[in-house]
């Protein structure tokens, strides 16, 4: 590979000034115009019949334009399973579930009118937990699940609560615990948390007077919301515009549509006005989703020499109310049910169980936090029993080059070996610190869970100057994809990346993207650039052939000239080449250079509908945490003295920004397992503040050094691969992992709180 | 509700303004006065993405009823920059790269010039303490924290 000039380098984030001095703008900043404020009426209850509701008085309530019902919105929405009505019709399922929207001209009317609503339930009796859910007498929550309409890669049960069953039957796991000298069996539960952005979910909806609809949405993926809205309210695809802006973080929770679509059909009553609907901070995490708790089961065969020869994983999800994502992630734990590890047999059954909770969804790893959990748990535990260092454990069974996953496919370009040792380096691992301090490492993979057919694609326009605008379709959340993305096409066109422009999409002129989900965009829309700048570079070699007269292989660009090697003194500039060329007799040779390049994977397959067997990674990436930790035996406080985090970037295209995620996710990870678990009482979400929910501040952050390993991608763009969410994922068993070496006791769920640690301390004794 | 003319400083010119004085602090500043760059994270005091400096001390806006400003100096991030001439805490979070999604950080840069104008070497301590307010989801504060260092550091020359 030729030597990289932006690639690989630090350059300072695109959009950094403007957000530095408050002039970036969010979604909320944008939309002016003659507006009306909506806000929704919540149930009381978790699972009920709705007998009545009287929006009477509401309406009459002065500044009140219109209140609407389940029966006012005509389609159901959904990703995968469709399976919500935007406003509950006939029953709801959850606490808050939304009953009925009121638009009015201030949002104090508009919350003033919804406390006049008065909604009547025939309660039902409730499920809470998905292990309950799953038996033969439970309560069922969706009645209609055999008529819903669904992708056909997910197995739901009609006439129980099973939204999906994956099944993953890898070689014989009979004679795989056959050959074992150790089996080890175990039970974990990781409970729901939530993404929390600072930014909480808004929309804006316009119905033109042209019957346009322009939706600002701080929605991750303009080009779903788009699709799904087309289908929800049947409008063709030409006549939505979803607009985004910077969105003040996503994690997940912005994926998917799930706010626009409740005003649309108060815009369209009010054409010309913006109805715009911002979530309070309560009902961004109620609302919204929560990650999905897990209750796993988790049985290991294991050979002596710590070879894991079989692996048995049962996971029970609460899906949750609704499960639109929650049916995929069950699918994605499921075909990556050995993590990072290279076990031959292996069955697992993954279930997604609705529940009368709130909505389970995607959070930042898209449900490997949850699964890996086990895995790096009964590591130690295997390492306990055999008296093998759980290093080593993970050293034999860590994928290799060649090394099989859960489904069956084989990894390249590979060095999970290299992430552990990095971190263990870092951490003094063998080294016992003192009485009550311990050290912990676990490891991860993740894939991007995305369908095999998940497009991307950019264009590139050169202007008459030279210089580049980038339209791409992915969102700026934060990661720094606008920042990376023009680095790859500064590299592909050899354009210096202060003569790119790029910015965030708008459906209208930008061009489509899957989602920006799944630590994907640098692999995918990555590639689609990297694709449109050749696409460009090929036409200004061209053009440039033509007006010089000279071969094209006998020509250079250095990002201002082109030039020929065998004769410098034959040369245009790239003004010449870009301003619709023309000969010096005047005649036209060329017009605009605009450059396209799409992506779509050809890597991925369906898979075995009984054995989960197939191609289901674009990529694999691996890496590994360390942590350090002192328990206070008194108070059962657990102080985090350093944690270090490797991650197989396989080219970072922004070391900067890579690291940022690194710190970044793995504070995500460690505020999880110290603090973050959001509390239910039948249903009810008790903690849904930041006073109430917790999560990391400065003053709590200990010190962290990260570690970029390169093992370069081969079909990635430059050999990156994407990075985003990964850095979370090893920490809550890492930490555990430490907390387990400093007293000897077993943790099988977290977060590690005083009040659960100083329990298990006493119960030693 | 009973309207009340307010007057205060808002980033260092008089104005004047007549409104509900129960309205917080935060949505004036965004919707009389298009000052944008004060963020909504909680509407509770709890997250910090809202802080502006009254008389010198930062403070949540959602909290603060405007009727209370009367008379006050209140400073928004949009008087730390004049043009491309940005405050040395601003040029540090860009070259520490203490900025990812970005929702977070006026909030982070107004708690930082609050600390720094009434404590110019704050050890790491006092450093932790004062932005300990201020949630971030994205950073991890590592970075935030190394750019207020480099701040203290430039604004000492």
């Amino acid at each position: 590979m030729a030597e990289l000039k932006t690639v690989g380098t630090s350059v300072q984030r695109k959009d950094a000034i403007e957000k530095v001095t408050g002039s970036a703008q969010f979604i909320e900043d944008r939309y002016m115009g003659p507006m009306l404020h909506a806000k929704m009426k919540k149930s009381t209850v978790a699972h009920g019949k709705i007998k009545n509701i009287n929006i009477e008085k509401a309406k009459a309530h002065p500044g009140v334009k219109a209140v609407l019902t389940g029966k006012d919105y005509p389609n159901k929405i959904g990703l995968y399973l469709i399976d919500r009505d935007f406003l509950a019709i006939e029953k709801v399922r959850f606490w808050g579930e939304p009953v009925a929207v009121v638009a009015a001209v201030t949002e104090k009317a508009a919350a003033e009118a919804v406390e006049l609503i008065e909604v009547e339930y025939d309660e039902l009796p409730g499920v809470f937990d998905p292990r309950e859910s799953m038996k033969d007498d439970a309560p069922i929550i969706h009645e209609d699940l055999g008529s819903y309409e669904i992708v056909p890669i997910f197995y739901p049960k009609p006439g129980t609560n099973i939204a999906n069953h994956f099944k993953l039957r890898k070689g014989d796991v009979e004679k795989g615990f056959a050959e074992a000298d150790v089996v080890i069996e175990k039970e974990y539960y990781v409970p729901q948390m939530q993404h929390v952005p600072i930014e909480t979910h808004k929309a804006a909806v316009q119905w033109g007077l042209d019957g346009k609809l322009t939706v600002w949405s701080t929605a991750q993926s303009p080009n779903v919301v788009r699709q799904l809205l087309a289908k929800s309210f049947d409008i063709p695809m030409h006549k939505i515009r979803v607009i985004s802006s910077y969105i003040g973080g996503g994690f997940g929770c912005k994926a998917g549509a799930s706010v626009e679509g409740l005003v649309i059909p108060l815009a369209k009553m009010f054409p010309g006005y913006i109805v715009r609907i911002v979530f309070n901070r309560e009902e961004d995490m109620q609302g919204t989703f929560t990650r999905q708790a897990l209750f796993s089961k988790l049985k290991t065969g294991v050979r002596k020499d710590g070879r894991i020869t079989a692996l048995e994983y049962e996971m029970i999800w609460d899906g949750g109310a609704y499960t639109e994502y929650g049916v995929n992630i069950v699918r994605a734990a499921g075909y990556s049910s050995t993590g990072a590890y290279d076990i031959p047999n292996v069955k697992t059954d993954s279930y997604c169980v609705y529940t009368n909770n709130s909505i389970g969804g995607p959070v930042r790893g898209f449900g490997m936090c949850e699964m890996q959990w086990g895995i790096e748990r009964q590591i130690e535990e295997i390492a306990k029993q055999l008296d093998i260092d759980p290093l080593e454990v993970r050293m034999i069974n860590g994928m290799k080059k060649g090394s099989t996953t859960a489904a069956g496919q084989v990894v390249q370009d590979v060095d999970y070996h290299k992430c552990l040792k990095t971190v263990a380096d870092q951490i003094g691992w063998g080294k016992k610190e003192g009485k009550f301090r311990g050290k912990g490492i676990a490891g991860l993979v993740k894939c991007p869970a995305q369908p095999s057919n998940a497009a991307s694609s950019a264009i590139i326009r050169i202007n008459e100057d030279g210089t580049a605008h980038v339209m791409i379709g992915a969102t700026e959340m934060g990661q720094g994809m606008l920042t990376v993305i023009s680095q790859i096409a500064s590299e592909a066109l050899n354009i210096p990346i202060d003569k790119i422009d790029i910015k965030v999409p708008d459906t209208d002129f930008t061009p489509y993207e899957w989602q920006s989900v799944g630590s994907r965009i640098t692999y995918t829309c990555g590639t689609s650039v990297k694709r449109a700048a050749e696409d460009a570079l090929g036409q200004i070699y061209r053009i440039a052939a033509d007006l010089l007269e000279t071969p094209q292989a006998d020509l250079t660009f250095d990002g201002k000239m082109v030039y020929s090697t065998k004769d410098p003194e034959i040369k245009a500039t790239i003004r010449e080449i870009a301003d619709s060329c023309k000969k010096c007799t005047g005649e036209g040779i060329a017009g605009p250079i605009i450059g396209r390049g799409s992506f779509v994977p050809t890597n991925m397959t369906n898979l075995d509908p009984e054995t989960g067997q197939g191609n289901p990674g674009l990529f694999y990436c691996f890496g590994a945490t360390g942590a350090e930790v002192e328990v206070d035996p008194e108070t059962g406080v657990v102080t985090v003295l350093q944690l270090a985090a490797a991650i197989d970037a396989g080219q970072a295209v922004n070391p900067q920004l890579c690291k940022s995620q690194l710190h970044g996710g793995t504070i995500m990870g460690l505020s999880t397992a110290l603090y973050e678990e959001v509390k239910f009482d039948k249903g009810v979400m008790l903690n849904r503040n930041f006073t109430d929910y917790k999560i990391s501040t400065i003053d709590n952050t200990p010190h962290i050094e990260s570690f970029i390993i390169e093992t370069p991608e081969t079909n990635g763009p430059y050999g990156a691969r994407g990075i985003g969410e990964q850095p979370m994922i090893a920490v809550a068993p890492a930490v555990a992992n430490a907390v387990c070496d400093a007293l000897d006791i077993e943790f099988n769920t977290f977060p590690l709180t005083p009040e659960k640690v100083w329990k298990a301390i006493q119960d030693k004794k | 509700m009973k309207k009340q003319v307010v007057n205060f400083l808002l980033n260092s010119e008089p104005v004047k303004i007549d409104a509900d004085p129960a309205e917080s602090l935060l949505n004036v500043l965004r919707e009389n006065f298009n000052l944008f760059g004060t963020k909504a994270g909680c509407g509770r005091g709890e997250c910090g993405a809202c802080t502006v400096l009254i008389d010198g001390m930062p403070v949540n806006s959602c909290l603060v009823p405007l009727g209370k400003v009367e008379g006050c100096s209140v400073e928004t991030i949009e008087n730390l920059s004049s043009g491309e001439q940005y405050h040395p805490i601003q040029e540090a979070f860009v070259e520490k790269g203490a900025i990812q999604c970005g929702f977070c950080t006026p909030g982070m840069v107004m708690s930082a010039y609050a600390l720094l104008k009434n404590n110019p070497q704050p050890t790491s301590l006092e450093i932790k303490t004062a932005i300990s307010g201020n949630l971030c989801r994205c950073s991890g504060y590592k970075q935030i924290e190394e750019a207020i260092l480099l701040a203290v550091e430039s604004l000492k020359d």
